[in-house]
């Protein structure tokens, strides 16, 4: 083993000096490509950057970072080619210096296309595996186990050498792996153990790459890379599971939210609202208010814009919901499938209000940074909005249960919910616990609508989509009892992402529809019926 | 009551009913074929496609009024048997058309050619027969309505999560039709018909004809409505509907009952859609959208529940304002008077037109008792809440 | 209780309100009276305003008021004022066929301008051919069709999906070998993705290296579709996403890929439905570089481009409304007509239709587009990537304009057939059999 990496350094260091000694040779390269910005063309910028990344001049890393964030700029008739700094300054890109003279006239953006974008990535990865800030050695790392970029093996022998930071080294030595298997003179010994060190990496990416390998390779190479492949796969259908899981949790919480307030508003007062999903909407509109608002006047709060928006969103549906309780359901107590009715009236004139207010198009609501992005868990990536939606969802939900368990409103909804009559009798006003609840659940509608508008459109038809759903969600889950709404929401999830890979989204949605269905004749009040006489109507 | 059934069946708001639409019945198609384009009388052939189209709704409401009016059962996936009996008769008139389709393929129809189908599914076998085509017509929405209706009436499922189920019922349909893969024509449907048992869909005759035929389909469901609503059996239908659990006690087997109807409502349904389909031009899955179920729902509750007449009523006045409030500056409004027609009717017109009159003439004719009389009858009139059913209930 | 039913319907009373009904249904035929003849000439917009097709339509019925008082700021029509009838169809499909024979039978439009998805062209075509009028359809769609009242401005498969394609292939759009067409389960994805699938295959690339799925409408959970989409994209070869993924689902989409870090370098996604409207409620920042394939963008720098942005934008009295594709399709179109009616100096449909083919109009993107026999129009083909504000960088284009062609050569189905309304006189004339088959018969 030892021996493998000594022979695998001897290697990477010849490597090394080849690499180095073409690099003076090129050093002149630099100016001559700038002009090259200045054509307009993609296959000229292509030329320039191939030849800026070669050339080794210490400016290469900031034109080429500028180039990838679009801070490049051109002027085709002086033929001058300018960075644009962070903070808005002019300097000259072939010497680095501030560009004091007025700006040309017809100043404009180098214009990149992917693969213009690749090559600089992948130029960039060279250049920046030395970089002072971990985070980046990382990114350029990656970048070149990404691009296979065989010029960029010194620098990583080196950068490997310098590298303090454990995961990082890691990741580094992944790519000097990938370019070993890349590199068609690397011998057949070298190459097995770059395959263990792929293998133990054991992502999708390390499997694509031991499938690139030409099928013409030495058979210990093949035979390495088909044992590899195996122990892959076997740990990718492992995580796949988990990840499937983990798909299913998330839809589950989005749809435990959307639902939540609906299982109140039908569980304490049996009203069918129908306009809950347009409470939903008005929580995302507010959001998108909020947010229009922090963008114009205060956009250092942005990323406080959803902590902003979700009072007031639970705050604005909650009186839309208690207004509607107070000037149309309370006539129709007792009434249900006529509340069915007049609350689809209500969600359609809420529908068309919204349109006539803020037009029929989506509008865009922003992810905050802290929302954005991504993180690898084990074998599964884990986008950070869905992570905190279902943070968010087990807060609303396990709050909700402390109120209706702990504070004076909670028992006397569930008096009310329980006895309607007795509950009268013993002096709760329920008229007054009516209203509140319906208010409550609208308002949690629309904090619902506040997390919805992070994954999904805000248009006036947002709440439509989620309403059928939530009432499947409340129906099979129980009504009544807020378990059985968490039992409901997450079982419906999971279920429908375990079949989604099998039976495609539609079909999947059709089975547990029909699932549903079935389900109800089996237990025609939901899984978690409230049990007692007061419910035998 | 002792009186003969018949004439039970056929009080005089009925034979007033029937009357109207056989005159309706005559003088649109007289109108618009008879007389001339010019004058003031001719009734156009837009008009006969527009009338032809709501006497079909009328016919959807007519079911509807059936189940819901009298057994309680509110249905919101009534649309769904609508549509199904829409697909019966497309699929015939898409077997009508032959090798007149755009790739002149004899037996499949353009659609499937486009999305290099090699042969035709089995559920297409036999459509070509007009026959064929009607039984299905009958038999498939009957079919789903009765297997659907023996699962939910055995098991006791109830109002609001019947009316849920059903809605999952046609959503999970509007699905599945949208699917290219199921043979319906996806999301575009079946359209581009040719004609008829012969004769050409769009011809100015064939309108009037369907129009008359449409007509004939709703005085006969109407008389099988009261025929069923009048004997001894409408009677334990309206019992189910105040009282079920009473009425259960009292021996009767309330789920064959309500299945009974149900199916019955499916089928005229069905029929309806069928009727609809070569008047409209085009049936596709948008039909099973649960949004026009509940939409066919209000339409009863406008002309009033529980009163068979009214339902036809109501669905000719949803949909007039509809076409009128779909045109021109009052285009942004039509679904703030849609959403408004829900709220008001439920709140302040529960009876419906046809309920609030016989109400309020009831009211005059008995000036000198109105005030008690009045008091007793709310509750035994048809009104829309049961009363029977407590603040409390979960229902 | 049932005897109460009975004596209540059994009233006399039931005369009275039967009467009023009847007296309701005269004063709706009244209301419904053809409207008198005026010295306009009446162009019918049929967009829906309402319903969930609102988000598309609703702009292109705004398109359509201002180029009509544009038109009138020259002077009419003819010596004549034109008068636009807005109807709202409320994405109501039936109600489609309804409110073109409405515009049509009734209000005597001379053209009708309208409709977005192929199912509501689906049912008022059988209108059209029965009234024997013009309908200008302006949305990019499946191709398969060439009727002789309906002209089509949008583009047809070969206008859009396989330039797009070909771009993707060629050294600049990253030489992609494995492709996944992903799109919303109806007509025009399914059919698109037929006639690529055959393209590409047409072009060496293998079954395993082609994924379809479809989802759908208003699909809103793609995680997982997403994570399938990167999981086929990691076989080793460069791979690439055609997307026909219809309106409202998009932005989920792309918001998941956003979060999952799918960048456009490590597999580009290119739309054919998603074009600046659409791009107005999203962020656009984790998008950059992904694109679409269109006829036109708002960012493309012409004269004329720029002129009709600064009338829209001063008409709408916005200074942010955005132009699209089927925009532009409806100013092509609305010219084309203005021409042919000026040319045969009548609105009469039958003689309109017959001077229609071969009428030119410039587009806005600096060229002339021109009305084929077969009702479609010649239009450029332009590749754009999505920039940080939404709007569209130019990375490719055709050389000259492409003609639309209405049966694609890549459906077994259709390869056949040819569409020339000028001398054949037949939509869908069989080259094999020679014959002009089903409804011009």
């Amino acid at each position: 083993m030892r021996r493998l990496f000594e022979r695998f350094a001897i290697a990477l260091l010849m490597v090394g000096i080849l690499a180095a000694g073409t690099l003076t040779a090129r050093a002149a390269a630099y100016e001559d490509a700038l002009p090259k910005f200045t054509l307009d063309s993609f296959s000229d910028t292509a030329d320039a950057v191939d030849a800026i990344a070669g050339s080794g001049s210490p400016h290469a890393a900031a034109l080429l970072q500028a180039l990838k964030d679009q801070r490049l700029l051109f002027s085709a008739t002086d033929k001058k080619v300018l960075i644009k700094t962070a903070d808005g300054k002019l300097t000259d890109a072939a010497t680095g210096q501030p560009f004091t003279a007025a700006p040309p006239a017809d100043l404009d953006n180098v214009r990149l296309n992917n693969r213009l974008r690749n090559l600089i990535d992948a130029a960039l990865g060279a250049l920046t595996l030395m970089a002072p800030d971990a985070g980046k050695r990382y990114d350029a790392a990656q970048s070149v186990f990404k691009s296979r970029d065989a010029s960029a093996a010194s620098a990583l022998d080196k950068a490997i050498a310098a590298e303090k930071d454990a995961g990082v080294k890691k990741v580094m030595q992944e790519a000097r792996a990938a370019l070993t298997l890349a590199d068609e003179s690397a011998s057949p010994a070298d190459k097995v153990a770059a395959i263990t060190i792929i293998r133990d990496r054991g992502d999708q990416d390390a499997m694509a790459l031991l499938q690139s390998l030409p099928a013409d390779s030495p058979k210990e190479v093949l035979a390495a890379a088909g044992d590899a492949k195996a122990k892959i796969e076997r740990n990718l259908a492992l995580w796949s599971t988990v990840q499937n899981f983990w798909y299913g949790l998330s839809l589950g919480s989005v749809l435990l939210l959307a639902a939540i307030g609906l299982a109140i508003t039908f569980g304490v007062m049996g009203v069918i609202n129908m306009a809950h999903g347009e409470m939903v909407m008005l929580g995302a509109y507010t959001t998108f208010v909020v947010q229009e608002i922090i963008r114009t006047r205060y956009p250092g709060l942005f990323d406080y814009s959803l902590a902003i928006a979700l009072p007031l969103a639970f705050l604005f549906s909650a009186i839309v919901g208690i207004i509607i309780e107070r000037s149309v359901i309370r006539f129709l107590y007792g009434r249900p499938l006529e509340t069915l009715l007049a609350t689809w009236g209500i969600s359609l004139v809420l529908q068309q209000a919204v349109r006539a207010a803020f037009g029929p198009t989506n509008k865009e609501v922003g992810n905050p940074s802290w929302m954005s992005g991504a993180f690898d868990l084990g074998g599964i990536l884990i986008t950070y909005n869905r992570l905190w939606i279902i943070v968010f969802t087990a807060i609303v939900f396990v709050a909700l249960l402390a109120m209706l368990r702990f504070t004076r409103l909670g028992l006397e909804m569930r008096a009310v919910t329980q006895n309607r009559a007795m509950a009268a009798a013993v002096g709760i006003r329920t008229a007054r616990i009516d209203a509140l609840t319906f208010g409550l659940g609208s308002g949690i509608a629309g904090i619902a609508g506040v997390a919805l508008s992070q994954i999904d459109n805000v248009s006036p038809n947002l709440g439509q989509g989620y309403i059928i759903d939530s009432f499947m969600v409340v129906v099979f889950g129980g009504v009544g009892n807020l378990w059985g709404t968490l039992v409901g929401a997450m079982t419906l999830g999971i279920a429908n992402k375990f079949l989604e890979p099998f039976a495609g989204a539609v079909l999947g949605k059709i089975a547990i529809l029909v699932f549903i269905i079935l389900f109800i004749q089996k237990r025609p009040r939901g899984m978690f019926a409230l049990k007692g006489r007061a419910i035998e109507a | 009551m002792k009186s003969h059934p018949l004439i039970r069946m056929l009080d005089r708001g009925s034979t007033l009913f029937l009357v109207l639409l056989a005159a309706f019945a005559i003088a649109i198609p007289v109108l618009n074929l008879m007389v001339p384009a010019g004058s003031a009388l001719h009734v156009s052939t837009y008009l006969v496609a527009l009338l032809g189209k709501y006497v079909c709704y009328g016919l959807l409401a007519l079911s509807i009024d059936l189940i819901w009016g009298y057994v309680g059962i509110l249905s919101l996936g009534h649309g769904a048997f609508f549509a199904l009996g829409g697909y019966a008769m497309g699929m015939y008139l898409m077997r009508q058309i032959g090798s007149r389709g755009v790739y002149a393929n004899p037996i499949l129809p353009d659609f499937m050619v486009f999305l290099n189908w090699k042969e035709l599914p089995f559920f297409w076998y036999g459509f070509n027969h007009f026959a064929y085509a009607a039984l299905m017509i009958l038999l498939v929405p009957g079919l789903l309505a009765f297997v659907f209706g023996w699962f939910a009436f055995r098991s006791r499922v109830t109002g609001v999560y019947l009316s849920i189920i059903t809605q999952a019922m046609t959503y999970a349909l509007l699905l599945g039709f949208f699917r290219n893969n199921f043979g319906f024509g996806g999301n575009n449907g079946l359209t581009d018909f040719k004609d008829i048992l012969g004769f050409n869909v769009q011809a100015e005759t064939t309108r009037n004809a369907l129009l008359v035929i449409s007509c004939l389909a709703l005085g006969v469901c109407f008389l099988i409505c009261r025929a069923i609503v009048t004997s001894k059996f409408g009677k334990v239908l309206v019992a189910i509907r105040d009282a079920e659990a009473r009425t259960r006690f009292m021996g009767y087997r309330v789920e064959s009952y309500k299945l009974f109807v149900f199916t019955v409502s499916a089928c005229m349904a069905g029929v309806a859609g069928a009727l609809y389909v070569p008047q409209v031009g085009i049936i596709n899955p948008s039909e099973f959208a649960p949004g026009n179920s509940i939409e066919a729902v209000i339409w009863v509750a406008v002309g009033g529940r529980g009163t068979l007449i009214g339902a036809v009523l109501g669905a000719f006045v949803v949909n007039y304002t509809k076409t009128f409030f779909t045109t021109g500056l009052l285009a942004p409004y039509w679904l703030f008077v849609l959403g408004g027609l829900f709220i008001g009717t439920t709140l302040f017109l529960p009876r419906g037109i046809v309920g609030t009159w016989a109400h309020w003439r009831a009211g005059v004719k008995e000036k000198s008792e109105a005030a008690r009389s009045a008091a007793a009858e709310d509750g035994m009139l048809p009104t829309a809440g049961s009363p029977s059913t407590q603040p409390s209930a979960a229902e | 209780m049932y005897t109460v039913v009975q004596t209540a319907a059994k009233r006399p009373t039931a005369r009275k309100w039967l009467a009023a009904a009847a007296g309701l249904a005269i004063a709706a035929t009244g209301a419904m009276a053809p409207a008198k003849a005026a010295d306009t000439i009446k162009v019918g917009i049929l967009h829906s305003l309402s319903g969930t097709m609102a988000i598309s339509e609703t702009t292109l019925k705004d398109t359509m008021l201002f180029l009509i008082d544009e038109q009138n700021k020259k002077g009419g029509l003819l010596g004549k004022k034109l008068e636009a009838v807005v109807v709202d169809p409320a994405s109501n499909w039936p109600l489609f066929a309804e409110k073109a024979r409405e515009l049509i039978a009734k209000d005597k439009v001379a053209a009708v301008f309208g409709c977005w998805t192929s199912v509501s062209r689906k049912s008022v075509l059988p209108v059209f051919k029965e009234l024997n009028n013009i309908l200008f359809y302006p949305v990019q769609y499946e191709g398969e069709e060439s009727e002789r009242n309906v002209f089509y401005t949008g583009a047809a498969p070969n206008q859009q999906a396989i330039p797009a394609v070909d771009y993707l292939m060629s050294k600049d759009g990253g030489s992609v070998k494995r492709w996944v067409l992903a799109g919303t389960d109806y007509v025009y994805p399914r059919t698109t993705n037929k006639i690529l699938e055959a393209y590409l295959k047409s072009k060496g690339v293998k079954d395993e290296d082609i994924m379809i799925n479809y989802t759908p409408f208003g699909h809103s959970d793609w995680q997982t579709i997403v994570s399938d989409i990167k999981k086929f994209g990691s076989a080793g070869k460069k791979t690439a996403v055609v997307s026909t993924i219809n309106g409202d689902a998009n932005v989920p989409f792309y918001k998941e890929l956003g979060n999952q870090g799918i960048k456009a370098t490590d597999i580009p996604v290119v739309a054919f439905s998603v074009g600046e409207e659409e791009l107005a409620g999203l962020d656009t920042k984790p998008l950059v570089g992904h694109l679409a394939a269109w006829n036109y963008f708002e960012s493309i720098k012409t004269p004329e481009n720029a002129a009709f942005i600064k009338k829209w934008q001063a008409y709408t009295k916005n200074p942010k409304r955005t132009t699209n594709d089927p925009m532009e399709a409806h100013v092509i179109g609305f010219n084309m007509w203005v021409k042919a009616v000026e040319k045969v100096g009548t609105t009469d449909p039958d003689k309109v239709i017959d001077a229609l083919p071969g009428i030119t109009a410039a587009n806005l993107t600096g060229g002339t587009s021109t009305m084929l026999p077969n009702h479609h129009i010649t239009k450029p083909v332009f590749i754009g990537e999505i920039r940080a504000d939404g709007q569209f960088d130019v990375v490719w284009k055709t050389k000259g304009l492409v003609p639309g062609d209405a049966w694609s050569d890549y459906l077994p189905g259709s390869k056949d057939l040819e569409s020339d309304w000028v001398k054949l006189k037949c939509g869908n004339y069989n080259k094999v059999t020679k014959k002009c088959g089903g409804s011009a018969s």
